[in-house]
């Protein structure tokens, strides 16, 4: 062009109405307005969960101190606890030779209490910082009033103030059942910060993936593998082995809580957590508003023969998360069944020395039973692994359906029955290849070390008797879409039934009709039992009839129902 | 195509609740066959439920309505084969680039001409290479848009199309709208933007509260309203002061006599006409109403009726 007008070289000053306190401030900037904003807004939310987790412990100590109320009792369940496949599930196993109540609490119940608050404060963070700039809902952020980095510190401070609540009730509720309050102390520490932990977790992949599901996934996904570490790490050596320490859910376990009490583990905690902050916030510093670290690249202007139905586009959202589900889970059961033969031998050894787990899993099949019983609880993980992939996975279909894809591709000829058979289909094959990918892996791992009992037919009907079971949460799901849109949360209470269920109904003797609760109670525990059809047969038959309860509800309700 | 109805959107007398929220309550609609219908109404007051009940989305509480002469709860998946739908929020597949959005809803309907697409692409400067999560919002309206007029049916029904689009693209917008006209379809605009409605609808409804206020032919409508008028007269206004259908009549002396301005009812514009030719007019302008007085004046006693009473405040 020929006009000699000067080009705007440098970018307009600062709005006069942009306080200089506010500009150099700027990415800290309206982090307490964010801090007060979400937790108003997550109040109800975040009761609910230190409410939840509070009440576990109460009922823990109470269930605890009233089922093993004598030494008898509780070196019983030591002797227990001391197998492998117990110690996959619990903890390194300080204070067995004594297990009084304080121990058997910590060495039980820690896990899957820092498991618990762990996903709490994932889904915390990935809500307030990564969903919120997916959702471009984050019109402050737009506006600039608040700095690049508040969202996250805000999000962090939010879980730091909701884990150290839950913290101080678990100490009162530790002191109330009559245990020693510093090693209460620590042990509540350990399991808040051990959330803190996979808080920053969440921080940093939500820099990194655009998606809030990808961020949320990525996260649940380290939690998964540190739970792994730990329990391959403390099945080696009784009180952990090295590779136990790469896992920050041993740093809690290693306080020795209720034994003989060290805090300075903790101190990793604090460490690492700092550090993945650290990180974030460098990773967060070179990327744009909105994006991730991986770019976006262009795609195709005209798409694939194949995506012309309501299927090929549910496959197409999910299909990344599938993969990678399957690939975590096939490498975790593959690492698991590796570990099979040291078990057969691990437990000859500890019978020799114990005549308590003699008495249990002596004899010429103890060695057997330990093998099959490990098979058992590693295939109920992948079950459970697979219902909560499997309601998530279907629960997309509200997010189609609030975010306005449904009524569009509703108003094509695609019938309702189709559209929703379609989010039923991605979400059961996504289940299905769970089952199959970790019972697979665990079958390979289990021969490439030579145990070839059980043998791969068991491992194939084994698998195979959890899907009616799968089939049957993934219908509940689908009906509680279907009938009570707004209720979607209420699935998610399934999977948690089914996990204490599974996990705990033994240890906290629950009646059976609680038990009976979890479909996956109701599944022949193989290979520790025989297959039977008539549980296998029922379940079916339920599921067949919520599915068609489902489609029938979806058929007359309105879409979209907000 | 199947034998065409004189009526391709017929509501009578339609409900629609929500719990106690009444969205629709005795809605009127008409959509005669190769006529544009605008559907004007303020924010909230059922639009979009309407239109979600003629595809079927949404099950009236009460009412009849027919879709190309068919039930729309009952015969959806067979009536969507002849229309398409340009939702007022358009949400697309975040992995999915623009194209392939424009393509599945083209297959979803049957099939994709591809040389449409690409002109449309074109005229609407749309590039269907990028990721749905980076366009903008007039961007995801255009992939939207681009899907419509790609496809080959009866009745075209557009919850607020051309909302986000610059006004480069509303002519465009307005110029398929044209073609699609010609062709002897048919088409249920909602839309906020009055210049767009004058432009290319026959009819317009006007709805408020899930009620039609006012429906028929942009000129029916001018008809029901006043007209401004400006004129210079030499002789007494007493008269005309005092005829039916004359307001707010203000004088001003002129150099050439009395400068008067007042509005008067159209339907009353003969009598008042008559009685200004007696008075020696110098100059004369009478003004119709733009539809958009004539919205205002639907929208403004919703706004009195909203705002708080003065008395309220003193408390
Ligand atoms: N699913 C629903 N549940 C409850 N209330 C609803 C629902 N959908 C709409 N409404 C209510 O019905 C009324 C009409 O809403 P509608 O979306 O049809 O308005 P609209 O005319 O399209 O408005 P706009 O111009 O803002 O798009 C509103 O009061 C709205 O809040
Ligand atoms: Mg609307």
């Amino acid at each position: 062009m020929s006009t000699t007008a000067p080009a705007p070289s440098t970018p307009a000053p600062a709005p006069a109405r942009t306080s200089p306190a506010a500009r150099r401030g700027s990415t800290l900037t309206g982090t307490w307005l964010l801090l007060r904003f979400m937790a108003r807004r997550d109040r109800v939310r975040l009761s609910v969960w230190a409410l939840s987790v509070v009440a576990l412990w109460l009922y823990v100590v109470t269930a605890f101190s009233a089922v093993y109320s004598t030494a008898a009792d509780r070196q019983a369940r030591a002797a227990l606890m001391s197998t492998p496949t117990s110690i996959m599930v619990t903890g390194p196993g300080y204070g067995l030779d004594d297990y009084t109540l304080g121990a058997m609490t910590a060495n039980e119940m820690t896990l899957w209490v820092i498991v618990a608050l762990a996903v709490m404060s994932i889904m915390q963070v990935v809500r307030h910082t990564r969903a919120e700039e997916e959702s471009s809902r984050s019109e402050l952020i737009r506006a600039a009033v608040v700095g690049r980095h508040a969202p996250a510190v805000a999000a962090m401070l939010l879980v730091l103030a909701a884990n150290v609540v839950i913290a101080a009730l678990t100490v009162a509720v530790f002191a109330a059942g009559g245990l020693a309050v510093l090693d209460s102390v620590v042990l509540a520490a350990g399991v808040g910060l051990t959330a803190m932990v996979f808080a920053a977790v969440a921080v940093v992949t939500s820099q990194v993936t655009a998606h809030r599901r990808g961020a949320s996934g990525m996260a649940i996904g380290v939690l998964g593998l540190a739970a792994v570490v730990r329990g391959a790490g403390d099945i080696q050596h009784l009180h952990g082995s090295a590779l136990s320490w790469f896992s920050p859910i041993a740093w809690a376990q290693q306080t020795r809580a209720f034994v003989e009490v060290r805090a300075w583990p903790l101190l990793l905690s604090v460490v690492l957590t700092v550090l993945l902050l650290v990180v974030a916030a460098f990773l967060a510093s070179h990327r744009d508003f909105g994006a991730g670290m991986i770019a976006d690249r262009r795609g195709r202007a005209d798409a694939r023969p194949t995506l012309r139905s309501p299927f090929a586009v549910a496959w197409r959202q999910q299909r990344t998360a599938i993969m990678w589900w399957a690939l975590g889970t096939g490498l975790m059961w593959l690492a698991s069944g590796t570990y099979l033969r040291d078990i057969g031998t691990m437990i000859e050894d500890m019978a020799e020395g114990n005549p308590a787990v003699a008495a249990i899993f002596g004899g010429a099949d103890g060695a057997q039973t330990i093998v099959n019983s490990f098979v058992y609880i590693m295939l109920l993980f992948t079950a459970l692994i697979a219902v909560g992939y499997g309601i998530s996975s279907l629960l997309r279909a509200r997010t189609e359906e609030t975010q306005g894809r449904t009524e569009w591709v509703l108003a094509t000829p695609v019938s309702r029955r189709r559209w929703l058979g379609a989010q039923v289909a991605v979400a059961g094959i996504g289940a299905i290849v769970l089952v199959a990918v970790g019972t697979l892996g665990m079958a390979i791992g289990a021969y490439s070390v030579g145990v070839t009992d059980p043998g791969l037919a068991t491992y194939a009907v084994a698998a195979a008797v959890y899907l009616p079971a799968v089939g049957l949460v993934l219908a509940l799901a689908t009906a509680i879409y279907a009938w009570a849109p707004r209720l979607t949360s209420l699935p998610w209470a399934f999977l948690v039934i089914a996990f204490v269920v599974g996990l705990f109904g033994e240890a906290f003797q629950l009646p059976d009709w609680i038990k009976g609760i979890s479909p996956l109670w109701w599944v022949p525990q193989m290979p520790l039992e025989a297959f039977t059809w008539p549980p296998v047969l029922a379940l079916t038959a339920i599921t067949a009839a919520l599915f068609t309860a489902a489609f029938t509800a979806f058929h007359r309700r309105d879409v979209p129902t907000v | 195509m199947s034998t065409p109805v004189a009526h391709p959107v017929e509501i009578r007398d339609l409900h629609k609740s929500f719990g106690t929220t009444k969205a629709l309550d005795g809605l009127d609609l008409t959509v005669r066959a190769g006529e544009v219908a605008g559907f004007l109404g303020p924010n909230g007051s059922g639009k979009s439920t309407a239109i979600r009940v003629l595809l079927g989305l949404l099950r009236p509480t009460s009412g009849h309505v027919r879709v190309l002469g068919g039930d729309p709860w009952a015969d959806a998946v067979a009536l969507h084969r002849r229309l398409t739908y340009v939702p007022g929020d358009v949400s697309l597949w975040s992995n999915l680039t623009g194209g392939e959005a424009i393509d599945l809803m083209a297959r979803l309907r049957g099939g994709l001409d591809l040389a449409r697409k690409a002109e449309l692409l074109e005229r609407f400067e749309l590039d269907p290479t990028k990721k749905a999560r980076t366009y903008s919002k007039g961007n995801r309206q255009k992939v939207a848009l681009v899907a419509a007029f790609a496809s080959d049916v009866e009745l075209l029904v557009l919850d607020e199309p051309t909302s986000g689009l610059d006004p480069l693209m509303e002519a465009v917008f307005t110029e398929y709208l044209r073609e699609v006209k010609a062709q002897g379809r048919s088409v249920l605009l909602s839309s906020h933007i009055m210049s767009e409605v004058e432009k290319v609808c026959d009819t317009v409804t006007i709805i408020r509260q899930g009620r039609a206020v006012e429906s028929g032919t942009l000129d029916d409508l001018r008809h029901l309203t006043r007209s401004e008028v400006t004129a210079v007269v030499e002789g007494d206004l007493a008269a005309v002061a005092a005829l039916p259908g004359v307001h707010d009549l203000v004088t001003t002396p002129d150099a050439a006599g009395t400068r008067v301005a007042f509005s008067v009812d159209n339907d009353k514009m003969g009598p008042v006409l008559t009685a200004m030719g007696s008075l020696g007019v110098h100059a004369f302008t009478a003004t119709p109403p733009s539809l958009e007085e004539l919205f205002l004046r639907h929208y403004g006693d919703e706004l009195a009726a909203a705002g708080v009473p003065e008395g309220e405040t003193a408390r």
